[in-house]
C-alpha cells in the first residue's frame, strides 16, 4: 500500500517533469537545440497564472487565469525566438545553449522583481481534497495532474502527426532545406514552436503549484526534466513523458527505500545508464547530436 | 510568351561574383540546361531562382509575375519544384511520407479540421494520395514505398527526390545534377523521364547538368556559364563547338 501511494505521487510529479521535458523536445526539434530556460518558462508561466487568479492580485476566475497565462507565455515564447533566437540561427549549437542559460536568468530575475522570493501559493478549486479508496489517498492535485498531462501529450502527438502546421514542424526538424522547397515556412513555424513550448511550460507551471509554493527558484526543475528529456531520447514526444515518470516515480521510491542521498542522484544515475546503454535514448527517432 | 525569365541576374559573396550578368528565358514546354566547369555558378543560379539567396541584381519573372523579392517558401505554391545536387530529403522518413510533403502547398484543411479528420479532410487526403501513387507508378518506386530514406542506396534517393518535386504538381521543375552519380541505366532512365515530363505532363525542364550525353539526347538548348558569366546560348550542338565553351573547358586560357 506504502508503495502504491509512492508511486502514484511519483507518477504526478513525473508528469510535470514529463510536460517540461516535452517543452525541451518540441524546441530541440524546432531550433535543433536545448532550451535551459525552459524550467523558467514554467516557472514563469506559474506566476503569471497566479498573478492573474489569485485573490489579492487580479483575482480572475482560476481556468480564466490559466488560459490567459498559456495565451501570454505563448506570445513570449513566440517573441523570444522572434527576438532573440533568430538572430543566433546558423550559429553553434552552444551558442543556443549559453543564450538560454541567461534567458532563464532573466526569467528568474522579472519574477522575483514582480513577486518577490518569498514563496507564495497559487490558489486552486483543487487545493487540499483527497480521494481516499483500499487504504490509500489520492489529492485531487495529483489526478488532475495526471489527466490533465495525458491528455495535453494527446494533443501535441496529434498536433504534429496529423495537422498541416504539425507536419510542416516535423518536416523542418528533419531538414530545413527540403521543407522550404515544399512550401513551409520554416521561420514562422520556428516562432510558432516557441510559443507552444511557452504555453506546455505554463501548464506545468500551474500543475506544480498545485501540488505546492513557487518562488522563482522552482525553474531548476528543469534540469531533472532535461534529465527526462535525455532518457526519453530528445527527438521524441512520447519518449520525454516516459522518462517524465521515470524519473518521477524512482524519486521518491529510491527516498523511501534506499540510503541516504540517493534519491536526489537518481534521476542523473538513470540518464548515465541510459546514455551509456542506449546512447539515443529509449526513443531514439533522430541520429544522436551532441548537445 | 516565356514561361521563365531571367534578367541580368547577379550575386556576388564578398568579392566573389558567383553569379554576374545572366540572362536568359525559358519556353513553356522546353527542356533547357545549364551547362558548365565546376564552380561556374550554376547551382546558385538555382538558389537564386528557387530564392534561398537573394541576388545582388536583377529580376526574375515566372509566368510574367516578378518573383524576385519572394521568400524560399513561396516558390512551391507558384508552380516551382526543385531537386538539390546533394540531396535534400526528410531522411527520418519513409517515401511515401516525402512524397506526401510534396503535397503541403495543396491542404486547404484548417486545424481543427486537421484534428477532427473530418470528412474533407479523408477526401483531400485520399486526393494527395492518389497523386502521390501516380509519381510512384511513374518513377516505378513501388518497391520503396514504406522505406525510410536513410536506408536507401544514392540511386534511389535521387529518385525520390525527383518524385518529391513532382508531387508538388509543378509547372517548371528544376533539376540540379539528376544524372551526377548514377549508373548508365540510371541515367537512361532519367533521360526517359524527362522526356515523359514535356511531353505527358506538360512539365518544363530546367537543369543543371554536367553529363553532356543526357543534355545532347534531352534538351532543346543549353546556356553554359564560367566563372559566373554566360559564354553560349543555343542547341546543344552549337554551345558545344562554341570556341568559349571549349576553352572554359579544356582550358586553353582563351576564354572571355
Amino acid at each position: 500500500m506504502e508503495l502504491l501511494q509512492l508511486i502514484i505521487g511519483g507518477l504526478a510529479n513525473g508528469c510535470i517533469y514529463g510536460l517540461v521535458a516535452l517543452g525541451f523536445v518540441m524546441i530541440y526539434k524546432a531550433s535543433e537545440g536545448v532550451n535551459f530556460a525552459q524550467g523558467d518558462m514554467m516557472m514563469l508561466g506559474a506566476f503569471i497564472a497566479l498573478g492573474f487568479g489569485n485573490s489579492d492580485e487580479m483575482g480572475l476566475p482560476f481556468f480564466i487565469a490559466v488560459i490567459l497565462a498559456m495565451v501570454l507565455m505563448f506570445g513570449i515564447g513566440w517573441g523570444v525566438e522572434r527576438v532573440v533566437v533568430r538572430r543566433i540561427f546558423g550559429q553553434p549549437q552552444f551558442a543556443l545553449v549559453i543564450l538560454t542559460i541567461a534567458l532563464g536568468f532573466v526569467f528568474r530575475f522579472v519574477a522575483g522583481s514582480i513577486w518577490g522570493y518569498t514563496p507564495l501559493v497559487l490558489e486552486t478549486p483543487f487545493a487540499g481534497q483527497n480521494l481516499r479508496g483500499g487504504g490509500i489517498v489520492i489529492s485531487l492535485a495529483d489526478l488532475v495532474t495526471i489527466g490533465v498531462t495525458l491528455v495535453l501529450t494527446i494533443a501535441l502527438w496529434a498536433f504534429f502527426a496529423f495537422t498541416k502546421i504539425g507536419l510542416a514542424a516535423q518536416a523542418a526538424s528533419q531538414n530545413q532545406m527540403a521543407a522550404y522547397i515544399v512550401g513551409v515556412p520554416v521561420m514562422r513555424i520556428n516562432s510558432l514552436i516557441w510559443g507552444l513550448s511557452g504555453a506546455v511550460a505554463t501548464v506545468a507551471g500551474v500543475l506544480y503549484a498545485t501540488r505546492g509554493a513557487i518562488d522563482p527558484n522552482i525553474g531548476l526543475l528543469g534540469i531533472k526534466a532535461f534529465a527526462a528529456a535525455v532518457i526519453g531520447g530528445l527527438g521524441s514526444l512520447p519518449g520525454a513523458l516516459l522518462g517524465g515518470l521515470i524519473i518521477g516515480v524512482v524519486e521518491p521510491v529510491a527516498g523511501r527505500y534506499a540510503p541516504g542521498e540517493l534519491a536526489k542522484m537518481s534521476p542523473y544515475i538513470i540518464m548515465l545508464i541510459v546514455l551509456v546503454t542506449r546512447p539515443g535514448g529509449l526513443f531514439s527517432q533522430i541520429q544522436m547530436k551532441k548537445v | 510568351m516565356s514561361l521563365l525569365e531571367v534578367q541580368d541576374l547577379a550575386i556576388h559573396f564578398g568579392g566573389v561574383k558567383a553569379v554576374d550578368g545572366v540572362s536568359f528565358d525559358v519556353a513553356p514546354g522546353e527542356v533547357f540546361a545549364i551547362i558548365g566547369p565546376n564552380g561556374a555558378g550554376k547551382s546558385t543560379i538555382f538558389n537564386l531562382i528557387s530564392r534561398v539567396y537573394n541576388p545582388t541584381r536583377g529580376t526574375i519573372r515566372f509566368d510574367g509575375q516578378d518573383i524576385t523579392g519572394l521568400k524560399a517558401h513561396d516558390i512551391a505554391g507558384l508552380g516551382i519544384a526543385r531537386t538539390f545536387q546533394n540531396i535534400e530529403l526528410f531522411d527520418h522518413s519513409t517515401v511515401l511520407d516525402n512524397l506526401l510533403m510534396g503535397r503541403h502547398t495543396h491542404r486547404a484543411t484548417n486545424f481543427v479540421q486537421d484534428i477532427l479528420f473530418l470528412p474533407k479532410v479523408r477526401r483531400e487526403e485520399r486526393e494527395h494520395r492518389r497523386r502521390v501513387e501516380q509519381v510512384i507508378e511513374f518513377l516505378e518506386l513501388e518497391a520503396y514505398r514504406k522505406k525510410m530514406i536513410a536506408g536507401l542506396p544514392y540511386g534511389v534517393r535521387k529518385v525520390v527526390e525527383i518524385g518529391r518535386a513532382l508531387a508538388i504538381g509543378p509547372r517548371l521543375i528544376l533539376l540540379d545534377e539528376p544524372a551526377s552519380g548514377l549508373s548508365v541505366e540510371e541515367t537512361r532512365d532519367v533521360a526517359f523521364w524527362i522526356e515523359d515530363m514535356r511531353r505527358d505532363m506538360g512539365l518544363t525542364v530546367l537543369m543543371v547538368e554536367h553529363d553532356m550525353s543526357l543534355v545532347n539526347q534531352v534538351s532543346d538548348r543549353v546556356l553554359a556559364v564560367a566563372n559566373g558569366q554566360p559564354l553560349a546560348l543555343g542547341s546543344p550542338a552549337e554551345v558545344q563547338a562554341h570556341p568559349d565553351v571549349m576553352a572554359a573547358y579544356l582550358g586553353t586560357g582563351a576564354a572571355a
